[in-house]
């Protein structure tokens, strides 16, 4: 992929000298017309050169969609992301359609139209019914999106206590997530920075006879088909809980709660086998020995082979580290996750062992 | 041009219009009254400033593409901060920050806006100045203020503002969370004030100047639609900048004297904060109040320009000129009803988020309208592709595909997962960046005769213009696909995560283009400097334009008009309009119509 990327660009590069070789060419062969206005020479070049402009433009999106895709994120792993998605791609199709067309009217115009030949133009200034054709058209297709995409966004943030989620608490600092679920009663106890001393390192109320159950973690489990509730918790600055294979982001604001929910329907186990994180992984992978072989060659440490891993991100600027502020994710069974969970301290556990 | 006798037609400015006294370099040059100076002043200053930013954004792209090597630039450029040639990751964020400040605020409001409404509202309106002169030169020169404050802030010691340009607190407001936050953002903050001061000044002045000053006969359907544009962004300017203001006010408190507006509940650096009480979203909302509109403050006068240089090089009237002023007034309503749509995630109420998603796609009716009515004026025209043409068909394609991807960003649900990513990056640098910077390209182009008296190189323009709008395209086109995989912005290096591994080729590509698409302003820069002092004498409308600016003579003289002011008979886009036979044109054997010839007998008379 990386030989058909330079050569792209050594391609495009080779497009713009070619131009500029033609019309330093074309300054030369006429040094009497030196006013620097368009004659119809330089009106036929540039006309000459918005057709190809318009071809090159049509290559370029094909060429990035032939190489990239492969890099975009992979099926949804959660529920609502699914409908996401459906309403991107319907939004993408609509908006590739119109960018073709568009800009076929509009350079194939440019070109059409180049000020040659003593060419004279219309007089042509309002056409009542034109305008209305293509201000109503906006008008419609518009409010099919909004329509569609306020259900969408209607169904994703409206959360519903029967339900059932069970909550779990993310709380971010500089440049941690940190994680806590509620435990038996599935109710969190309350927080608040003031309280954090020692290892009551999310300041819990541990007066709160809530809280004595929860379940401070490092990493996020989630059993697959069940809804999880994200309450959402900042000790310093803004961050913001990314899910992109997810399809999830709420922002975690210091001085209030903001929440989240979604339901992952895809076990990390099930993710691995599937065949485009197959793909994805094994490109990586390939990317990654390259790399190792010149840091070997260093005398650096080789890279790790990768693994997929769902993951959370900080997605709002928070600091130095904000680049590297992450947790992993892990998608399992109620079973795997029952398991694991009762391995895992509860608070009251931590603060007096 | 026939006088007519008509005394109310003699306004009070004209009695004035000629009288030599003598001028001081200082007097002509530095503290000038003189709106065509005061323009020359703020589009140098704006340029220089976009050196800066578009040198810092090569700087960081250099580090996104290649995070492990080592540059000695780094070390030149950064001093302590680039040590070895390791770029340092709060200096990254600095970079960011510092370059996206720059580019929107000032050289892309200031440097755009300040150029042309400068030049061209009395030029084109038939005024011997603006409304008050020594405002302007005080706008002008607290806008120079703010400007060297912004760059001084370079040098603090603990580095400059560094939250991003949104400068969202407590990130902002917290030297313990980033040390941008200290003296840096301190600095920022009074720049931006000073800023905010400039642009009130500047865009009370326009509004005046094009309400009050306008000649005889310029009623408001026959003003061209350059005014227009510059119009209403005095006006979006004057209603959303004094939020910023009150917004950077309560910061300044917030960071100085102990209030909490937008602090509350906040553990850092080992100790509680007292603040309690405020609330981070609160800023959002005030940011964005000024926010979304300001990027039709920076789009909207790059959407004039193009009107008006489209109609001329296509030698037809602008199509639907009514349609256009219309769709101004509806962009420029709508624009303060929906700044929430940046907000989406941030926590506040999702019926707000619904709200917002209708207004927001609302919006994209008038642009729409827009982009249309560009395309049609094309049609049977007769293109003339001087500089200035090219780079208005160039923003009208960025306009268009960064526009559209706006509707993804726009629609609530759909923005949850490209919140903050690359891909948003790429949609306003596209929709709002580029084609601004284009507006300004096809701007200076285009009144480079007026400003100077000298004609720049078109073959120069024209190589400025191809290796710019392919380059363009190469850094924002890819954009989107590694926003759509996932990839946050304002990161200083993806490393961090295997997962974004396939992404660093994609990010070598971007940087290349980045990296030739600069170089190509070099062409530019040369071109600009070296036609001030040995560009051609251009002939008086070189371009066979309408609009009133090019009545005047090619020398600059105080009061525009030797004589007296011109009077106006008709709109400004009278292009190929035939006479009533259709044997000729109106005016045998020239296609466009000056806006100071009366009306004609063998010529059918529109409503304008
Ligand atoms: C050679 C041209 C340019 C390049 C290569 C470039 C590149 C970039 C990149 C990659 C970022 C994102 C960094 C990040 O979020 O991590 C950025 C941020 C930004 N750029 Fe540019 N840019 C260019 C020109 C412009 C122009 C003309 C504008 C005018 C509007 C502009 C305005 C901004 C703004 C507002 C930001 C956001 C800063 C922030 O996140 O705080 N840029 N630029
Ligand atoms: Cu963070
Ligand atoms: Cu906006």
């Amino acid at each position: 992929m990386t030989v058909f990327l330079v050569l792209t660009v050594l391609f495009l590069f080779a497009i713009t000298i070619w131009q500029m070789k033609k019309i330093f060419n074309l300054s030369r062969l006429k040094p009497q017309d030196n006013s620097q206005i368009a004659t119809e020479n330089d009106n036929n070049n540039q006309g000459k050169l918005m057709l190809g402009f318009l071809v090159f433009f049509y290559i370029f999106l094909i060429v990035g969609f032939w190489n990239w895709t492969s890099v975009l994120l992979p099926e949804s792993g959660s529920e609502h992301g699914k409908d996401i998605d459906q309403l991107m791609l319907i939004s993408m199709i609509l908006i590739f359609t119109v960018l073709i067309i568009t800009h076929f009217l509009l350079l194939y115009f440019a070109f059409k139209y180049r000020g040659i030949k003593n060419r004279k133009a219309i007089f042509f200034a309002d056409n009542d019914q034109l305008e209305f054709v293509w201000t109503i058209i906006p008008v419609i297709v518009l409010s099919g999106l909004i329509i569609y995409g306020l259900f969408t966004w209607t169904d994703i943030m409206n959360i519903h206590e029967d339900d059932d989620p069970i909550i779990v608490e993310l709380y971010a600092k500089q440049f941690i997530w940190e994680a806590r679920y509620s435990g038996q009663d599935n109710t969190l106890g309350q927080a608040n920075v003031r309280f954090i001393e020692g290892v009551n390192t999310m300041g819990v109320d541990v007066s709160d006879a809530y809280a004595a159950d929860d379940v401070p973690a490092r990493e996020l489990h989630l059993p697959v088909g069940r809804k999880v509730l994200f309450k959402m918790r900042s000790q310093d600055v803004l961050h913001s809980a990314y899910m992109p294979h997810f399809r999830a982001q709420m922002n975690v604001v210091p001085g209030m709660i903001t929440q989240f929910a979604l339901t992952p329907d895809i076990t990390t186990a099930d993710a691995r086998q599937s065949d485009e994180i197959i793909k994805k992984v094994a490109n990586i992978n390939k990317l990654r020995e390259e790399k190792s072989k010149g840091l070997v060659a260093k005398g650096f440490e080789a890279l790790d082979p990768y693994e997929f891993d769902y993951l959370l991100l900080c997605n709002k600027i928070c600091g130095a580290s904000h680049y590297n502020m992450q947790m992993k994710i892990i998608v399992e069974t109620q079973e795997e996750f029952d398991a694991w969970i009762a391995e895992q301290k509860t608070l009251s556990q931590t603060l007096n062992p | 041009m026939s006088t007519e006798a008509n005394v109310h037609a003699v306004d009070h400015h004209d009695d004035h219009g000629h009288h030599h006294h003598k001028q001081t370099f200082i007097d002509k040059y530095i503290f000038s009254t003189d709106h065509k100076m005061i323009s020359k002043q703020y589009l140098i200053t704006g340029l220089f400033m976009g050196i800066i930013g578009i040198a810092m954004s090569l700087l960081f792209r250099m580090q996104l593409a290649w995070p492990d090597t080592h540059f000695t630039i780094y070390e030149i450029f950064l001093g302590k901060w680039g040590a070895d040639g390791v770029m340092d990751p709060n200096v990254y964020l600095a970079l960011v920050t510092i370059h996206g400040t720059i580019m929107v605020f000032f050289v892309l409001t200031a440097g755009l806006s300040g150029t042309f409404s400068n030049l061209l509202i009395p030029l084109q309106i038939g005024a011997r100045d603006m409304a008050s002169g020594f405002l302007n030169m005080i706008s002008y020169w607290m806008f120079f203020l703010s400007s060297i404050i912004m760059l001084l802030s370079l040098f603090v010691e603990a580095g400059p503002a560094n939250a991003g340009w949104t400068i969202y607190p407590p990130l902002s407001a917290l030297p313990q969370a980033i040390p941008g936050s200290g003296a840096g953002m301190t600095l920022w903050l009074t720049s931006m004030a000073i800023f905010i001061a400039s642009s009130l000044l500047g865009s009370l002045n326009y509004i005046v100047t094009v309400i009050n000053l306008r000649t005889k006969g310029m009623s408001m359907t026959r003003l061209p639609l350059t005014i227009w544009a510059f119009f209403l962004t005095a006006i979006i300017g004057v209603v959303s900048f004094p939020v910023l203001l009150s917004a950077a006010l309560m910061l300044i408190m917030d960071r100085s004297f102990g209030t909490s507006f937008f602090l509350s509940d906040i553990y850092i650096a080992g100790e509680v904060l007292h603040n309690q009480g405020g609330s981070p979203v609160l800023f959002e909302h005030l940011f964005w109040f000024l926010g979304h509109p300001e990027v039709y403050i920076v789009i909207l006068p790059a959407l004039g320009i193009t009107s008006e240089i489209i109609a001329t090089n296509s030698r037809k009237p602008i199509f639907g000129y009514r349609a256009m002023i219309a769709s101004i007034l509806a962009i420029a309503f709508l624009s303060t009803i929906v700044w929430a749509h940046h907000m989406f995630v941030s926590g506040m109420n999702p019926f707000l988020g619904s709200v917002f998603t209708f207004t927001t796609l609302l919006i994209a009716i008038p642009s729409a309208v827009k982009a249309f009515n560009y395309i049609t004026t094309l049609w049977k025209g007769n293109l003339q592709f001087n500089p200035a043409m090219l780079f208005s068909i160039g923003l009208v394609s960025t306009f268009i595909s960064g526009g559209l991807t706006g509707i993804i960003l726009g629609d609530s649900a759909l923005d949850i997962n490209v919140h903050d990513t690359y891909f948003v990056v790429a949609h306003f640098h596209l929709v709002m960046g580029i084609s601004a910077l284009y507006g300004f390209f096809a701007g200076i182009y285009h009144w480079f005769p007026k400003m100077f008296g000298k004609m720049m190189n078109k073959n120069l323009g024209y190589i400025h213009f191809w290796v710019t709008v392919i380059g363009a395209y190469g850094i924002f086109f890819p954009m989107h696909f590694i926003g759509m995989a996932g990839l946050p912005r304002r990161y200083y290096t993806n490393t961090a995560f295997p997962y974004f591994d396939d992404l660093a080729n994609i990010n070598v590509v971007i940087t290349i283009f980045a990296i030739i698409t600069a170089a190509a302003q070099l062409v530019f820069l040369y071109n600009f400097i070296s036609s001030i002092f040995y560009g051609k004498r251009p002939t008086k409308n070189p371009w066979r334009s309408n609009t009133l600016e090019w009545t005047t003579e090619i020398k600059h003289i105080h009061g525009n008009w030797d004589g007296d002011i011109p009077h106006v008979y008709r709109w400004s886009y009278d292009y190929s309009k035939l006479n009533k036979d259709e044997t000729d044109y109106v005016l045998a054997g020239q296609d466009f119509i000056p806006q100071n010839i009366p009306i004609q007998e063998n010529e059918e008379e529109m409503n304008h």
